[in-house]
C-alpha cells in the first residue's frame, strides 16, 4: 500500500520528462528558424568582417564612417567588432589568422607590421589591384608608404599618421608672453628655450608648466623623437644589432629628467588620465601627447591649440605611428571578399576627413591636401609633424604596446620619477634590449 | 583573487558516503554493479568537462613547454627538451616577479586574516543595525576587479586624488602611491585588503555563530572578562576556520594578477609585476607560449610545495590538538 504512490511518481516524471524533451526539441527548432530568418532576408548582402581597436573618442567617428559606408554600399553587410586596445586585440588578431577564422579586414599600428608581416599573418597586397581602388604610392607621403612595405611588397594601407605633438593653452601662453601678435605660439628652439617657456607657463598657472604622463609607454614617445633629433638609432635596419648611442641617449634623458626633477616644470609622478585632466583644467600651460586628445580638449571647451613637437636638438622630428588597414591571412582565395575589403578600405580613406576631426592626420593625400582639412583647427596647425615622423625601429618585439616600448617606458619612467639617473636608465634599457635580441624569435 | 569560489564541504560529503553502501548489502551483487554504473553515468558530464578543460590543457601545456611553441603557430615541431625550463631558472625577470608574488602574499595574508577576525568579532556583537555593518564589510567583495582598480587609481592619484588631496591640505607632502617603487606594492595590498576582506569576514562570522552561547554564559558565571572569553573560548573554537582561511588566503594571494595588472600594469619599473603577469606577457605579448608554459609549470611546482608544506604543518598541529 505504502509503495503504490511511490511507484506512481516516477511514472509521472517519465512522462513529463519525455514531454520536456519534446518541448525542448521543438523550442530548439524554433530558435534555429528564428535565427535563420534575418540572415535569409539579407542573403544578397555579402558579409564583411572588420576588427579594430578604437574604443575611445575615435571609435565614435569610426562608427560614423562605417554607417556612411553601409549606406553607400547596400550590397555589403558590414560586421564591425571593436576589441580592447593593445595586447588583447593583437593576441586575438594573430590567433584568428593562425586559427583560420580571421576577419576580412583588420586594423594594425604600422609599428606592429614587423611582428605580423614576416610571421605570415597578413596577405600581401598587389599594387596593380590596389590602383583600381585609387590606392597607390602617389596617394601617400613617401615616408609613410615606405613603411607599409615588406620585402618589396605592400602589406598595409595607412589610414592616418598620429604624431606626438605639443598642446598649449592659449590663455596661459598669452599671459606668459609666449604668443606672437597673430596669436600663434612663438617658435621655441633648443632645450633652454623650451624649458624657459614651460617655466613661464608655470608662473602663470601656479601649478605645472607641462602636463605629461610619466608612466606607461609615454616616456618612450618623448625619448624616441628627441633621440632621433640627435641622429640616434636603437637598432640596425635589419633589427639584429643594437645601435644605441649612450652619449646621445644620456643627453636626451638628462633633458627629460630636467623637466620633472631639475627645473620641476612637470610632475615626476603623473599617469595618462591625470596629465589630460591637468591640462583640461588649466593647471598646466603645455601638454605633450598624441593628436587623439583633441576631442577631449574640445569637449572641455578650454582655449587651446597645438603645434608640432618643438625643435629641441636641431630638428622637429617626433615620434609617430599610423593606423593601417591590413588583410589577415585568409584560409581560402575569395575574389568577392577581396573586392569588398578593398572597397571598404578605399571608402574609409576617402572619408578620412571625419577621422581627422578626432585629431589624427589623414595619410591619404587627396584628403590631407584638400581645402577642408586645411580649414580644420588645430589639426592643420600640427599637420606638418607628419612630414618628420619617427617610427619605432623594426623588430619582432617592437611596436605599439610591445616589449620594446614597455621596457623603455619602465626604464625612462624611472628616470622621470627621479628614481634612476639617466645613465642607470639607459643601461637598464640596453640590458633589456640585449635580452630581447638574444631571445629566439617566436615568429 | 576573484577566482576564489566555493569552500570545501568535506564533513557533509563524508556523512553521506555510508548511505551509498547500503543498497549493495541489501540487494546483492547485480544492483551494486548497476548502481556503480549509474553513479559513473551521473559523474560523466562533470568528468568530460573536467578532462576537456583541466586534464587535457595540463597535458597539452606540458607538451608546449618542451617546444619553441609560438602563438603564431610556428615552432610547434621545434623540440627543445628542457631548454625552456633552463631559461626559466636563469631568467632574472622570472625570479624578480616570483619575489613580487611572494612579497604580495606575505604582505596581504596577515591583515586579511587578522582584520577579518577583528571585524567579525565587532560585527557579531549585539548592536543596533547589525546587518548594516555586515553589509558594509562584505560589499566591496561583490565588486569586479576592474571597478575596484578604477576606484583606487583615482583615490591614489597624485595632484588631486582623495588621499593626496587630504595630505596636501593638512600640510604634508604627497605620496606617489602607485608611482613610487617603495610604496606601490603596499598600495596594491591596501586595495586588496579593502576589496577581498569580506570573504574571510563572512567565514569568520559563520564560525562565530557556530560557537554555543552557553559556553560564554558559563564563563561569565565563572567571572571571565570579555577579553579572557575571546582568548580562551572564541579563538580556540575558531581554529578550524582560521586554518581554512589561511590555506585559501595564501593560495588566493599567490594567484594575484588582475588588480595589479589594472592598477600599475606591473610598474613602476616592473616593481609590482607578479609572476602571472610575466607569464601572460611572455605568452601573449611576446607570443612565446612554449616559454610561458614552462614558467607556468615552475610556478605550479612552487604552489604545490607551499600547499603540501601548509597541509603538513597545519595537519600536524591539528593532530597534536586532538591527541
Amino acid at each position: 500500500m505504502a509503495v503504490a504512490p511511490g511507484r506512481g511518481r516516477p511514472q509521472e516524471s517519465t512522462v513529463s520528462r519525455r514531454r520536456f524533451v519534446q518541448g525542448a526539441a521543438a523550442l530548439a527548432a524554433g530558435a534555429g528558424l528564428a535565427a535563420n530568418a534575418p540572415r535569409a532576408a539579407r542573403a544578397e548582402g555579402r558579409e564583411l568582417r572588420f576588427w579594430n581597436l578604437f574604443g575611445g573618442g575615435d571609435g565614435a567617428r569610426l562608427q560614423e564612417m562605417q554607417a556612411a559606408f553601409s549606406a553607400a554600399n547596400p550590397d555589403i553587410d558590414l560586421n564591425a567588432v571593436t576589441f580592447a586596445w593593445g595586447p588583447p586585440y593583437y593576441t586575438k588578431l594573430a590567433m584568428s589568422a593562425v586559427g583560420g577564422r580571421p576577419p576580412a579586414v583588420g586594423v594594425l599600428h604600422a609599428s606592429r607590421l614587423p611582428s605580423y608581416a614576416p610571421a605570415g599573418l597578413l596577405e600581401p597586397l598587389d599594387p596593380a589591384v590596389l590602383t583600381q581602388y585609387d590606392i597607390g604610392p602617389d596617394k601617400f607621403l613617401p615616408a609613410v608608404w615606405e613603411g607599409m612595405q615588406f620585402e618589396g611588397q605592400p602589406y598595409a594601407i595607412p589610414l592616418d599618421i598620429h604624431p606626438f605633438i605639443m598642446y598649449f593653452n592659449t590663455d596661459v601662453c598669452q599671459q606668459a608672453g609666449l604668443l606672437g601678435p597673430d596669436g600663434t605660439l612663438l617658435p621655441l628652439q633648443g632645450p633652454d628655450a623650451v624649458i624657459d617657456a614651460f617655466r613661464r607657463a608655470q608662473a602663470v598657472t601656479g601649478n605645472l608648466g607641462l602636463a605629461y604622463e610619466t608612466n606607461g609607454v609615454a616616456p618612450w614617445r618623448l625619448f624616441s623623437g628627441l633621440y632621433a633629433q640627435l641622429g640616434g638609432t636603437i637598432l640596425s635596419p635589419d633589427g639584429e644589432q643594437l645601435t644605441i648611442d649612450d652619449a646621445k641617449a644620456e643627453q636626451v634623458l638628462s633633458f627629460m629628467a630636467d623637466l620633472t626633477v631639475g627645473s620641476k616644470v612637470a610632475s615626476p609622478n603623473q599617469d595618462g588620465p591625470a596629465s589630460v585632466a591637468m591640462f583640461s583644467n588649466a593647471s598646466a600651460g603645455f601638454h605633450l601627447n598624441g593628436g587623439w586628445e583633441v576631442t577631449t580638449f574640445e569637449t572641455e571647451g578650454i582655449p587651446f591649440s597645438a603645434v608640432p613637437f618643438p625643435n629641441v636638438f636641431g630638428t622637429n622630428q617626433t615620434w609617430a605611428d599610423s593606423h593601417v588597414f591590413v588583410l589577415p591571412k585568409q584560409p581560402d582565395d575569395d575574389q568577392g571578399r577581396l573586392d569588398a575589403s578593398l572597397r571598404f578600405i578605399s571608402f574609409m580613406l576617402k572619408d578620412s576627413l571625419t577621422w581627422a576631426q578626432g585629431g589624427h592626420i589623414p595619410s591619404y593625400l587627396p584628403v590631407a591636401t584638400g581645402p577642408e582639412f586645411a580649414g580644420l583647427e588645430p589639426q592643420s596647425n600640427y599637420a606638418a609633424a607628419a612630414e618628420t615622423p619617427v617610427y619605432d625601429p623594426r623588430a619582432w618585439f617592437s611596436g605599439a604596446a610591445a616589449p620594446l616600448q614597455e621596457e623603455a617606458g619602465a626604464a625612462f619612467g624611472a628616470v622621470l620619477n627621479g628614481q634612476k639617473s639617466p645613465r642607470e636608465g639607459i643601461s637598464q634599457y640596453r640590458a633589456a634590449m640585449e635580452d630581447l635580441l638574444d631571445t629566439p624569435e617566436p615568429i | 583573487m576573484a577566482t576564489r569560489v566555493g569552500t570545501p564541504a568535506v564533513p557533509a560529503a563524508r556523512e553521506r558516503t555510508p548511505g551509498r553502501a547500503a543498497p549493495v548489502g541489501r540487494a546483492g551483487q547485480t544492483t551494486g554493479w548497476r548502481s556503480d554504473l549509474a553513479g559513473f553515468a551521473f559523474v560523466l558530464p562533470f568528468l568530460i568537462a573536467y578532462s576537456l578543460f583541466l586534464i587535457w590543457p595540463v597535458i597539452q601545456g606540458f607538451r608546449m613547454s618542451l617546444f619553441n611553441w609560438s602563438l603564431t603557430g610556428s615552432g610547434t615541431t621545434d623540440f627543445m627538451g628542457f631548454d625552456n625550463y633552463q631559461e626559466t631558472l636563469e631568467d632574472p625577470n622570472f625570479w624578480s616577479s616570483i619575489w613580487h608574488t611572494i612579497l604580495f602574499t606575505l604582505l596581504s595574508t596577515p591583515p586579511l586574516v587578522i582584520l577579518s577576525l577583528l571585524f567579525a568579532l565587532l560585527a557579531n556583537r549585539a548592536v543596533p543595525a547589525r546587518w548594516l555593518y555586515r553589509l558594509a564589510f562584505f560589499s566591496p567583495y561583490l565588486l569586479p576587479s576592474s571597478v575596484v582598480a578604477l576606484i583606487w587609481v583615482w583615490i591614489y592619484q597624485p595632484g588631486f586624488g582623495l588621499i593626496n588631496g587630504y595630505l596636501t591640505r593638512i600640510g604634508l607632502g604627497e605620496v606617489g602611491w602607485l608611482s613610487d617603487v617603495s610604496v606601490a606594492m603596499i598600495s596594491v595590498v591596501i586595495t586588496t585588503v579593502w576589496w577581498t576582506i569580506g570573504f574571510n569576514f563572512v567565514l569568520y562570522l559563520a564560525g562565530l555563530q557556530e560557537i554555543p552561547r552557553d559556553i560564554y554564559e558559563a564563563a561569565a558565571l565563572d567571572g571571565a572578562t570579555g577579553l579572557e572569553q575571546v582568548r580562551s573560548i572564541t579563538l580556540p573554537m575558531l581554529a578550524r576556520t582560521t586554518t581554512l582561511i589561511l590555506i585559501l588566503q595564501v593560495l588566493a594571494s599567490l594567484k594575484v594578477f588582475d588588480q595589479i595588472f589594472l592598477m600599475t600594469n606591473g610598474g613602476p619599473n616592473f616593481s609590482t609585476r607578479p609572476v602571472i603577469q610575466y607569464i601572460y606577457e611572455q605568452g601573449f605579448t611576446t607570443y612565446r607560449v612554449g616559454y610561458a608554459s614552462a614558467m607556468s609549470y615552475a610556478f605550479f611546482l612552487l604552489i604545490l610545495v607551499v600547499s603540501l608544506g601548509q597541509f603538513a604543518l597545519l595537519g600536524r598541529r591539528r593532530e597534536r590538538a586532538n591527541g
